[in-house]
């Protein structure tokens, strides 16, 4: 799309209207997964492995089974037997199967072996106390760097695809290396070359609506499904195929969502719940508990990683490198690609070299959560670009500043960026006060910068007018963050009506095309864009309808504020024909009036943001205090201000979690210790301060109003800032994540 | 095992349920009442999805049995509008974008409700000390906070 043809003004983006399910919301009536009944309704529940590896020798359920309120009992042999095993992702179906309910091994603390439907909750539990499983327990291994180890226990022969070098270990499972330049001269020209080894803990997304489903399906392979997820679509392909049924025959709902950040982008429970209803031939409700979502979905990877980067006396870096080991569980998919990739983005670098592991070890599958990769690495590398302009007396931001990467440069994964905001953000925090208030004894700042790709994906969005003159909207994204309010405001600003004469629905996979998840930022960018461009083509069509009855041709018809004008003096004489006119008449004028939109939209738009962090340490304690927040980000076009601000404290809180507390803490006997919100403990209200937003816009030139996705950057800078925060305030590099009490405590004695 | 009846007063409404001795008040709320404002977000009474009101104390509903609610008065999300008029806490948490996801928010609002009662005047501290019950994974509770706080200045003035 041509710059010019973006538009600059407007009437209804970035204004703040109250969001169309605040009502539903705030009265207790809107539906969450959890949140839906059918007559005849059994409750499900899940047996899962104590084991962290383990052959399963029998699974014996007939004392189950003989219980008069158990309806049905579904191992892996109910599922659909033609899943086909392949390596890495590419049967990533099979991967999910084995992951919601277990084959031949339990391969985590917490794996799926057997369920049961039943007709109560208590019922369902009781019940799974009768089955009986026969383990053999296997050697295990939970830590990324063990699992690489040549002794360690293979978690699955065959699962490495073509991208493992030979002579690695069968754990490893995929491999990524990408760069450009020449890092060893570019080292050679350095007056200082920093390298250091960091780690990150494994951390749970923490959405605090667990994952619930209705199912219902018949033996005529038709089925019907409510459920919390960031996607049907995907939700309705996989689960059709691991219970073998046609995609079409399953219809999926998407509930309203109590968070994600990534984790309900795939099925857990939903196929086994439709297993369930297949078997018992009745509507099944299934709700995990908090300690299963801790145990078995996913969790982000942890990391292992070594960064090195050298630097000239004036900031100017002259190479960097980096090699990312990725834990992601007992599945491909950790994304050491991404945290590769994503590592040296921010910088325009002469010679770079990255390199990313995904590592299987006997954890629970990974999912992304909120910029997946990212974070970790952001971690590693703005640590070190901290430790250099500690050590050269040089200021963080003029030495980001000086690095930056701008519209041209050659992004250190490989294309050259368009127009992009980093520099932008880098001024707007040089220039916050923030940056230049006084620190008091005992707190230090630090400065990150970071970034995400972005992303467009399968998007299908329908549009239909009523009589009256408003508008109905129907998107497949999940509203995660007050999506619906954004799309309104879009098409509002096209159609040129009030924003609260439309109405936004999440439709079905019945009623809709495909649709992608909600992941990658994308809804804002992508459903966006589809909603406006569904919008234009209403709008076409209303022209169409005006030139009709005008009796001229529709070149010299144009839209503006909400009616068919004739577009100049020549194109005749009319009075603007408000589109309630056309739409009252539209019947008799050629029918209903509708606008679609569908594709894959490639103009995501990469995105940056700097983050600025106070953070004060108790030196008696190792407790960390975070005293003051800021985070600057490249918007492109903030459509509804208020949920982008929203979206921006919501990354920082929790990279503060990251950052200071939160780890899947895993015993000897691989099974995982503080699976409950007492022990894992996210961010509460009296943790944090307020968080301070500063919106920069440099418009997207892929989108028409310059929207960037706003969900994930914000995560990515908190990790690496506050551990710059709390390193100059404790005077000691911290190169261990989460930097909890006992950790700082530690490195302040010297023995961390 | 056999059925408890038990009556008790929710919203100000009389109502009656059988339960199990072993469910919570939250499944009461939930699965016997059809009042699924309060959300299961832990079972362990960590989170404060559930919180609602019994004899004007707050609690976690999940940390209360069924039975327990005999005789006594509840207070849920659902009672806390009056007719068609929303309190004027739910009218700034929608003003404040207080909410994202919104599973949260029906424990957060009757949390910050009892909170007002007992506290019109407080200071951010105190909201965020009374809230620390009551996880959200959304917000960075910035919002949150500021729409309590607002509420309460805007209720001290009405008085």
């Amino acid at each position: 799309m041509a710059l010019d043809d973006r538009k600059t003004d407007f009437k209804f983006v970035g204004t703040r209207p109250d969001r169309p399910d605040g009502l539903d919301k705030v009265t207790g009536r809107a539906k969450f997964g959890a949140d839906m009944y059918a007559p005849g309704m059994l409750h499900g529940a899940i047996l899962r492995s104590p084991h962290a590896h383990a052959r399963i020798v029998k699974i014996d359920t007939s004392k189950a089974e003989a219980l008069k309120d158990v309806k049905a009992v579904v191992t892996r042999a109910d599922f659909s037997d033609e899943v086909e095993f392949k390596p890495g992702l590419e049967g990533e179906f099979w991967n999910v199967l084995e992951n919601v309910m277990a084959g031949e091994k339990a391969l985590y603390d917490g794996h799926a072996v057997a369920a049961v439907a039943a007709t109560s909750a208590l019922a369902a539990r009781d019940a799974l106390k009768l089955i009986e499983v026969e383990y053999e327990v296997l050697p295990h291994v939970t830590d990324v760097d063990k699992a690489m180890e040549p002794d360690a226990p293979v978690i699955r022969e065959g699962a490495a695809d073509y991208s493992v070098p030979e002579g690695m270990h069968p754990n490893v499972v995929r491999y990524h290396e990408s760069g450009h330049g020449d890092v060893e001269a570019g080292f050679a020209e350095a007056d200082l070359v920093i390298e250091d080894h960091f780690d990150t803990e494994a951390t749970h997304q923490g959405y605090i609506e667990p994952h619930a489903c209705l199912a219902m399906l018949g033996n005529d392979g038709k089925g019907e499904l409510w459920c919390c997820t960031q996607g049907h679509w995907i939700v309705q392909k996989t689960c059709a195929a691991l219970l073998g049924i046609e995609t079409s025959q399953l219809r999926v709902t998407a509930s309203e969502i109590g968070g994600g950040f990534g984790g309900k982008t795939t099925v857990f429970i939903e196929p086994v719940a439709l297993a369930l209803s297949r078997k018992a031939n009745r509507p099944v409700k299934l709700v995990m508990s908090r300690s299963e979502v801790f145990r078995a979905t996913g969790p982000t990877a942890s990391a292992s990683m070594d960064v090195k980067i050298g630097m000239k006396k004036d900031g100017t870096i002259t190479a960097a490198q980096g090699v990312f080991r990725l834990q992601g569980g007992a599945f491909p998919g950790a994304p050491g690609d991404f945290t590769a990739m994503c590592a040296f983005a921010p910088y325009n670098l002469t010679n770079v070299r990255q390199v990313g592991y995904d590592v299987m070890t006997n954890r629970p599958k990974q999912a992304a959560y909120r910029a997946p990769g990212a974070p970790m690495g952001a971690f590693a590398v703005e640590s070190v670009i901290d430790e250099l302009c500690n050590q050269l007396g040089l200021d963080p931001i003029d030495v980001r500043l000086k690095n930056a990467a701008r519209e041209g440069t050659k992004a250190s994964y490989g294309p050259r960026y368009p127009r992009i905001g980093l520099v932008e953000t880098l001024e707007a925090a040089k220039a916050h006060p923030h940056y230049s208030a006084p620190l008091k004894p005992g707190q230090g700042r630090g400065i990150s910068c970071g970034f995400w790709f972005n992303h467009g994906g399968e998007t299908s969005v329908s549009l239909a007018l009523s009589e009256d003159g408003s508008a109905q909207v129907m998107v497949g994204t999940p509203d995660i963050g007050g999506s619906r309010a954004s799309m309104a405001l879009m098409a509002a600003e096209v159609l040129g009506i009030p924003y609260e004469n439309i109405r936004v629905t999440v439709a079905d996979t019945a009623t809709l095309g495909y649709n992608d998840v909600s992941h990658g930022s994308r809804v804002t960018y992508a459903s966006g864009l589809a909603t406006i461009k569904a919008a234009q083509n209403a709008v076409e069509k209303l022209c169409e309808r005006a030139a009709a009855k005008w009796g001229i041709p529709v070149d010299a018809v144009k839209w503006e504020n909400g009616c068919a004008v004739p577009s100049g003096p020549n194109a005749g004489d009319f009075d603007p024909l408000p589109i309630a006119e056309i739409t009252a008449d539209m019947g008799r004028t050629g029918g209903p009036i509708s606008g679609h939109f569908e594709a894959t939209p490639e103009g995501a738009g990469v995105s940056f943001g700097t983050h600025i962090v106070d953070a004060e340490v108790d030196r008696e304690t190792g407790k960390t205090t975070i005293t003051r927040y800021t985070v600057i980000q490249d918007a492109g076009k903030a459509i509804h201000p208020t949920y982008v601000e929203g979206q921006f404290q919501g990354g920082a809180a929790q990279g503060i979690g990251w950052a200071l507390n939160e780890e899947y803490i895993y015993g000897e006997d691989g099974r995982l210790q503080n699976a409950v919100f007492l022990d894992y403990r996210i961010p509460v209200a009296s943790d944090l301060p307020m968080i301070d937003t500063v919106i920069v816009e440099v418009p997207n030139p892929g989108h028409p109003f310059g929207v960037r996705g706003v969900g994930e950057t914000g995560i990515v800078p908190p990790l690496a800032a506050i551990a710059n925060a709390v390193s100059n305030a404790a005077g000691v590099r911290m190169r261990q994540l989460p930097m909890s009490p006992p950790r700082v405590l530690a490195a302040l004695k010297g023995d961390g | 095992m056999s059925k408890i009846h038990v009556t008790t007063t929710v919203n100000g409404d009389e109502v009656d349920f059988l339960c199990d001795p072993r469910e919570t008040l939250l499944d009461c709320l939930r699965d016997r009442l059809n009042l699924t404002g309060a959300k299961e977000g832990c079972g362990t009474g960590d989170c404060g999805a559930c919180s609602v009101t019994l004899d004007g104390r707050l609690v976690c509903s999940c940390l209360v049995l069924g039975v327990e609610a005999e005789g006594k008065e509840i207070g849920t999300v659902e009672g806390i509008a009056d007719g068609d008029v929303l309190h004027p806490l739910q009218k700034k948490f929608i003003e404040y974008a207080a909410l994202q996801c919104g599973v949260c928010t029906p424990g957060i609002l009757v949390a910050a409700k009892a909170l007002l009662e007992k506290n019109p005047d407080p200071t951010e501290e105190e909201v965020r000390y009374w809230l620390a019950g009551n996880l959200c994974r959304c917000t960075g509770y910035d919002k949150i906070i500021r729409a309590v706080m607002d509420t309460a200045a805007e209720l001290r003035e009405a008085v």
